[in-house]
Order: structure tokens, then C-alpha cells, then sequence
């Protein structure tokens, strides 16, 4: 028994593994190498150390998505700290960890790279806390770094303040491996930067930022034509209207780049050097055009060579007519996300249900699709959930709020209705536009699988949450925002909450009253009330954030959040 | 389910009067909605760091009374009527059949649509902002520095990593002096401690860290000020100190010059580390 688990590697397995009885649960403690904390809250860092003694991975989460829109103010928690030093005085074989919407601070970063003398890969995604300061303590002392993949992160700091952290790397050969910076604000040491990759032989993943122009991004591709994974920065020229110079080098750059399989960066893209990447488009399997605001006549020419390309994020500026020469060419799609230029609800909308049809139609191997919209029509979704019954995760944002069909006038419930009803994989949902309670009476009856939902400006009463809390097993976490769900259908849930990660509610229907009486209900449930004004001492619950946890209430809630 | 839906309705009268006063309100300076319409990102729809300034004052757009297919669709600030607000919002809008006319401006929504800040300011601009997508404006800013204390980041020669210390919480070139010390002498211990070989344990004496003002100590503070001068901190009056101090630095005594080039104002030693 205790050699089989050294192999069982997905967690849910283990888990499972840790229950038949003590000597089970003993030796899966003893032999988990990768722990992941879904809710940092749900357990205290002592805990988790003192159970899973031999742990080399670390996947920790924080702030509940819904901080990522501004729904969370400032200093509610997450803090990396009382982790990072559980861990330097508990774990010394720590090799990873992997931290998502946490505050981590550069005194962490030290901490951690003064802490694991083995310490090989660090992925920060949508942290904040932490400036260049704390990256060139990490870049130094960490000897033997293999991956640094900064995404999506927040950095607070003035001009003056940046330190040159990519200086800092071991003047040896390094081990590095992966190395992404896209999201970082600052301009890096170029040169100490070309050095760096010059002496990385190991090197595959490389992900500038926009400060890279598309010279410098050449010289480095040259340094590194092994590379697998490359972001490729501003892609333009500082020279306005000038560059070709550098056109012709760029494409033998590229010709050159044999491995490579990803693309992303194109942070202010001048088209004129789009064909460069044609020599590597028909190995290419992830193509992050999200930045990049070019139209159809300029997507498609690329596109067209893209046949193996399964994930594919990209500006809604390619109109439907791009998203038309998609689908004709991406046979082997799995993933498509589109983003808005404009994300105001009165922009114009430059795709719509045109498009989704077409790439439904072209696409038929889809598993996940994010897509934002001004306007959809049901048919357009329903052809989606017939065409791609692969759909595993279906999110569809239509901008304007509350807005029905537009040919038919419609709430949009047969619609998404269809989505849940066919596709029979689908476990994340996310929902939009015109909504009845008629929708979640959909969700509630074939959503089974589903595992998170998304909700906003939806439903008509108690009714529509109700439906979902009763009727999906599965859930592990729901988030609402503006819909008219009230305490009865709060209290409708308690049979469930248990089984959850995480239920947040914002801007609903919910009062004191109706929270209280969960919280008492469901003891290792904690349930946070968060008020955006302190001063405000009113019945009704701006913001709900619950979530079940061992270790009870959280020490270091701030005084805008009260928990029950 | 038509008719709970319709059974919604008789309700929909009572949220617009809400709505109404509510907007009414209103209540929040010009001025700060000017400084919300200076910034590039959305007012509503910043990424979380900014958020909490933003809720405070919401743009807001004009309500006409007659206006009710869309009820002001402010940001969550009136915790009060915040829960009716989220059910009229479903309740009023769209009754079934008829297509939405978009008001001409509806008040932005916080968080809506749902992207990432650094998504936000695509629309044009990208190239030659002067601000990143992952950074706060300054008028953002100002407002948090307003209200919670006045933070400056504070570096001391020697540690990698600085620290911030709030202005406001000291009346008096003493107290901030007696702060410097606490929050540094642990760190620069543990600093000189590195440098140290593995083999030598030495005792744990805190050397304090004293004459930050007056020269006579191993270390001097200075700060750099709104024009961008480094200055001997103790020169001008407390008050004025506070208003123009923008970081201060902990610097060694002997890496100052001998001479300065104006009064209060310091140099540096170009070897310095």
C-alpha cells in the first residue's frame, strides 16, 4: 500500500487514499509531494506542515477571484507571510511553489530564497505586494533557480524605485529554465537581460515585457533559438514609421526557432512585422494575440497557417470575419478566448453571435471558450452546445447588462438552458445577459457536473439560486454579484456549504439576519461580512464571502470585514 | 416562472423612488470626478488596489426622473439601499419582449465587465502611456495618501530591501528618528550577520542606531524632496518636512560630502555602494 501511493499523483486520489483508515492516512501524509491549498483560509499553515511533512510543491490561492474585478478592497487578507515562515522553519526541501492572488512581500521573497537551499521554480499570478526590490534578493540568493514566471501581477512601485533585479542572476551558467516577466511595468537592464539568457543554456520559456522592442527581442531569440515559449514583447520598433531594417533579421530569427510552440506579448503590435512569425505558425499550439489590436485582413494571413493551433486568445478588433477565418483554418481548437478593446457597455461590438456560430461550426473539438460580447442571440449558443459537445468550460459575457436576445427579444435562458442540457462535460459556467429564473431551473436540472458558476445581473428571485444550490452536486464554487437572491435562498443551501470552496455574494439580496443564521448553523463554515464603508452599520450585507475551514476564524481580517 | 417574474413587478415602483433619492444624493465632489475622468482606466472597473478610492466617489451620470428602463447603476457605496439597488437592477430592466435601449450613460459598475485591470486601458492609448497598465494614477494615490497617513518609502544603505513609514504617525524629528532606529536595527544586524562566515556565532548585541540627525552617529538621514533634492532631514520646520518629503534614505555618514551644495542640501561620495 504505502509504495502504490508514491505513484498516485492526483490529489483527489490521495484524498481519497487518506480516508480508508490511519495507516493509509499516515503513509499518504508521509508521501505527498505536491499539496494545493485551494483557500489559503481553510487551513492554517501549521496544520498543513505538520500533516504533509515531505512536501516539495506548493500551490496556494488567496482573494477569491471577484478581486480581480475590484470587488475586494484593499488589505483583506492573503497574506503569504505567516506561510512563508511556517514553512523556512518546517520544509527544507521545498522546490515550488505557486502562489495565485496572494500578498506576498519582498521580505517573503527573501525569506524564501534564503530559506530552501533547493529551491528551483517560483509562479506568482495575480499577486500583488511585492516590487523589484524583492525580485533582485530572490534573483540572488536562490543558486540553483530553474523557473520565475511572473503573471498578472500588481506592482505598486514609483520610477525611482525599481532596483535592476535581472543584474542580480548568478554570473555562472544558470539552470534557469522558464523566465517570464510580461506583466512587469518597469523596463529591465537590456543588456544584463541578453547576458543572462546568453548563459542559460537550459532555457525554454522566455516572456518579456512590453519595454522589449522588436530588435532587442531579436538579438535575444538569437541568443536562445531552443526556446519553446517566447513572449515577444512590444513587438514594434521605437522608430515610428521606420524598422524594416529590422524586418528581414526578425524572420530569420524566427526560421531559426525551430521549438517554438507558443507566442504571446504582441503588447503594441505593429502589423508590419506580423509576417516574421509565419515560418513557426503551423507548429504553434498557443497563440496569445489578447494584446495585439489587429483587424481580420491582418489576423488572417497568420491564422491561415495555423493549423495545429489548439488555444487561441485574441482582441475582439478581428471582428466575426476574423473569428470566421479561425474557424476555418483551427481544426484542432480547444481553447478560444475573446477580449474587448473597450470593455465599457457602450462600446461597439465588434463580434457577436456571427461568430460564435462560425467558430462552433469550425471548431468542433472545443473544450473551453471565454467571450465577450455586446449583443448574442440564443440560437447562436445553442448551436454551440449541439456543434461542441466537448465543452468543458463555457463562459459568455455579454457587456451590456440585462440585455435579452437581439433578434428575438428574449432573456437568454434557453440559451445557456441548451449549454448545460448538451454539453454534458461542462463543469465551469459563466453567465450573462438577460436572465431569468427560468436559467437556473436549467442549471439546477442538467448542470451536474458543474463544479463553478459565475452570476450577474441575473434571476428574479430566491427561486433562481435555489434551483442551482438544490440541484448541483457538484458545486465547489459559486460566485454572484447584483441578483436578487435573498436569505431564503441563502439558508437553502446549508445542506451543501460543507461541500463547497467557496460561496461569495455581492450586491444581492442578503441581510445580517439571514448570515448569522448560516454562520450558527454551520460552524466550520467561516462567514465573512465585508462592508466597502466602514462607517455603515446596516442590515443588509453588502458582500458575502464564505468558506468552510479547519482552523475557524481568520486572525487577521481587517476592520472592514466582520465575521460571524 | 412568468409569473414570479411578473409577480416581481408591483415592486419595481418602489425601487425607482429609492433610486431616485439615492442618486439624488449624489454628493460627491466635481473635482474628484474631473480626477477620476483624467485617468485612462475605467472609473469603474480599476483593478482592486484602486478600487477602494473609487467607490468612495463614484462618476456619476445625470439621472433624468423619467428615465426608467435603467435605474442609475452606481457603484456599491450606499450599503443601504445596495441590496434594493441589486434587485431592481434585475427587476426593472427588460420586462419580457422588449429589446434594451441603452441609456445614453449609465453610471459604471464596478468590476463590470469582468477584466483584469491591465486588460483595461487597451482602448488606444497603450503606446505612449505614461502610465502602465499595472500601476495606480496619481490621483489614486493622492486620495490613499490623504487619507490613511502619509507613507514614504525609507532605504537604508546596506539592506536590500526598504521599507515605509507613515509620516503621520510622528509629531517630531525625534520620534521619526526613534522609529528609523526600530525598524532597522534588527535588519542590519541580520545584514552584517551574512557577511559573517557560517562558523562565527557572535552574541546578539543591537548596536542602536543613534545621530541619525546630527551627523555624529555612523549613519545620517536624509530625504529627497518634491523637486527631486536630497536634503539633511531636520533642516526645515516638522510641517514643512511632512508636506515635502517624498522617500528618505538612511545613508552612512562617512558617504556624505564634506561640503554641501547649498544649504541643507547633500551630496555623495560617487564610490559609494
Amino acid at each position: 500500500m504505502p509504495e502504490s501511493e508514491t505513484f498516485l499523483t492526483s490529489r483527489r486520489d490521495r484524498n481519497a487514499v487518506s480516508l480508508v483508515c490511519r495507516s493509509w492516512y499516515r503513509a499518504e501524509a508521509q508521501t505527498r509531494r505536491e499539496l494545493f491549498i485551494g483557500n489559503c483560509y481553510a487551513v492554517s499553515p501549521r496544520r498543513a506542515i505538520d500533516r504533509f511533512r515531505c512536501v516539495r510543491s506548493l500551490v496556494l490561492k488567496g482573494k477569491p477571484r471577484f478581486a480581480d474585478f475590484g470587488l475586494v478592497p484593499i488589505g483583506w487578507g492573503a497574506h503569504f507571510s505567516p506561510w512563508a515562515s511556517a514553512m523556512a522553519a518546517g520544509y527544507s526541501w521545498l522546490e515550488k511553489i505557486c502562489l495565485k492572488r496572494m500578498s506576498v512581500t519582498d521580505d517573503d521573497l527573501s525569506l524564501l530564497a534564503l530559506s530552501f537551499p533547493f529551491f528551483k521554480g517560483l509562479t506568482l499570478i495575480c499577486c500583488d505586494g511585492f516590487s523589484t526590490a524583492g525580485l533582485a534578493v530572490f534573483a540572488e540568493k536562490c543558486r540553483h533557480l530553474r523557473l520565475l514566471d511572473l503573471i498578472e501581477d500588481y506592482f505598486e512601485e514609483e520610477e525611482y524605485e525599481v532596483v535592476d533585479w535581472i543584474s542580480k542572476f548568478p554570473e555562472t551558467t544558470t539552470s534557469l529554465e522558464t523566465l517570464g516577466f510580461d506583466c512587469l511595468p518597469s523596463a529591465v537592464n537590456f543588456e544584463a537581460l541578453e547576458a543572462l539568457i546568453a548563459r542559460s543554456p537550459a532555457l525554454r520559456q522566455l516572456r518579456v515585457n512590453h519595454h522589449v522592442t522588436v530588435d532587442q527581442l531579436r538579438r535575444l531569440m538569437v541568443r536562445a533559438p531552443q526556446l519553446t515559449h517566447l513572449g515577444t514583447g512590444s513587438f514594434r520598433s521605437p522608430e515610428e514609421g521606420e524598422g524594416m531594417e529590422h524586418e528581414a533579421p526578425l524572420v530569420s530569427a524566427f526560421a531559426a526557432s525551430r521549438s517554438l510552440v507558443s507566442l504571446s506579448g504582441f503588447r503594441e503590435v505593429a502589423s508590419q512585422f506580423l509576417p516574421a512569425i509565419y515560418p513557426v505558425c503551423s507548429n504553434i499550439t498557443f497563440l496569445n494575440f489578447s494584446f495585439a489590436e489587429i483587424t481580420a485582413e491582418e489576423l488572417k494571413p497568420v491564422i491561415r497557417h495555423c493549423h495545429n493551433l489548439q488555444n487561441f486568445w485574441v482582441l475582439d478588433t478581428v471582428r466575426d470575419e476574423g473569428l470566421q477565418a479561425v474557424a476555418a483554418t483551427c481544426k484542432d481548437l480547444r481553447e478560444l478566448r475573446v477580449f474587448p478593446l473597450d470593455a465599457t457597455e457602450e462600446s461597439e461590438g465588434f463580434v457577436s453571435d456571427v461568430g460564435l456560430t462560425a467558430i462552433s461550426e469550425g471548431c468542433r473539438k472545443l473544450q473551453s471558450i471565454l467571450y465577450f460580447c455586446q449583443q448574442m442571440t440564443n440560437k447562436a449558443v445553442l448551436t454551440m452546445s449541439k456543434n461542441c459537445q466537448e465543452l468543458v468550460v463555457f463562459r459568455l459575457c455579454i457587456m451590456a447588462r440585462h440585455l435579452p436576445d437581439h433578434h428575438t427579444g428574449e432573456p437568454m435562458d434557453e440559451g445557456f438552458g441548451a449549454i448545460v442540457m448538451n454539453c454534458k462535460k461542462l463543469t465551469r459556467l459563466a453567465v450573462s445577459g438577460l436572465l431569468t429564473d427560468k436559467a437556473f431551473g436549467y442549471i439546477g436540472k442538467y448542470g451536474k457536473s458543474i463544479r463553478t458558476l459565475s452570476v450577474a445581473f441575473a434571476g428574479n428571485s430566491d427561486m433562481g439560486l435555489r434551483y442551482v444550490l438544490e440541484g448541483c452536486p457538484k458545486l465547489q464554487k459559486l460566485e454572484i454579484r447584483d441578483s436578487p437572491f435573498g436569505d431564503p435562498a441563502l439558508l437553502s443551501g446549508i445542506h451543501h456549504y460543507y461541500n463547497m470552496r467557496f460561496l461569495w455574494m455581492s450586491s444581492c439580496k442578503l441581510s445580517h439576519r439571514g448570515c448569522e443564521d448560516v454562520a450558527q448553523r454551520l460552524p466550520r463554515l467561516v462567514v465573512e461580512v465585508i462592508r466597502d464603508r466602514p462607517e455603515a452599520e446596516d442590515e443588509a450585507v453588502e458582500k458575502l464571502y464564505m468558506y468552510r475551514s479547519l482552523v475557524g476564524r481568520r486572525n487577521d481580517a481587517p476592520p472592514f470585514v466582520k465575521i460571524l | 416562472m412568468e409569473e414570479e417574474f411578473r409577480g416581481g413587478r408591483p415592486q419595481l415602483f418602489d425601487f425607482i423612488t429609492n433610486g431616485r433619492d439615492w442618486s439624488d444624493k449624489g454628493g460627491y465632489g466635481a473635482a474628484e470626478e474631473k480626477s477620476l475622468e483624467l485617468r485612462l482606466g475605467l472609473p469603474g472597473g480599476e483593478d482592486w488596489s484602486a478600487v477602494q478610492e473609487k467607490r468612495e466617489h463614484p462618476a456619476e451620470s445625470a439621472v433624468s426622473p423619467g428615465h426608467i428602463a435603467k435605474i442609475p447603476k452606481s457603484t456599491n457605496m450606499s450599503a443601504s439601499s445596495g441590496a434594493k439597488r441589486g434587485c431592481s437592477d434585475a427587476v426593472d430592466s427588460k420586462p419580457e419582449g422588449t429589446l434594451a435601449d441603452k441609456p445614453t450613460a449609465a453610471a459604471p459598475v464596478v468590476g463590470w465587465p469582468p477584466i483584469r485591470s491591465f486588460r483595461k486601458n487597451l482602448a488606444g492609448t497603450a503606446k505612449a502611456s505614461a502610465e502602465s497598465p499595472n500601476r495606480r494614477s496619481e490621483a489614486e494615490k493622492k486620495l490613499e495618501n490623504d487619507r490613511k497617513g502619509l507613507f514614504v518609502k525609507i532605504n537604508m544603505d546596506g539592506i536590500p530591501i526598504g521599507r515605509k513609514v507613515d509620516l503621520k504617525a510622528y509629531d517630531s524629528y525625534e520620534k521619526l528618528s526613534l522609529a528609523v532606529d526600530e525598524l532597522f536595527r534588527g535588519l542590519l544586524m541580520a545584514a552584517q550577520m551574512d557577511l559573517l562566515a557560517a562558523t562565527t556565532h557572535s552574541t546578539k548585541e543591537t548596536h542602536v542606531i543613534s545621530g541619525l540627525l546630527d551627523r555624529s552617529g555612523e549613519y545620517t538621514l536624509v530625504y529627497e524632496d518634491d523637486e527631486g533634492d536630497k536634503m539633511l532631514v531636520g533642516d526645515v520646520p516638522w510641517d514643512m518636512f511632512v508636506s515635502t518629503a517624498k522617500r528618505l534614505r538612511v545613508l552612512k555618514s562617512s558617504d556624505l560630502c564634506a561640503s554641501p551644495l547649498s544649504p541643507g542640501e547633500i551630496g555623495r561620495r560617487t564610490n559609494d555602494s
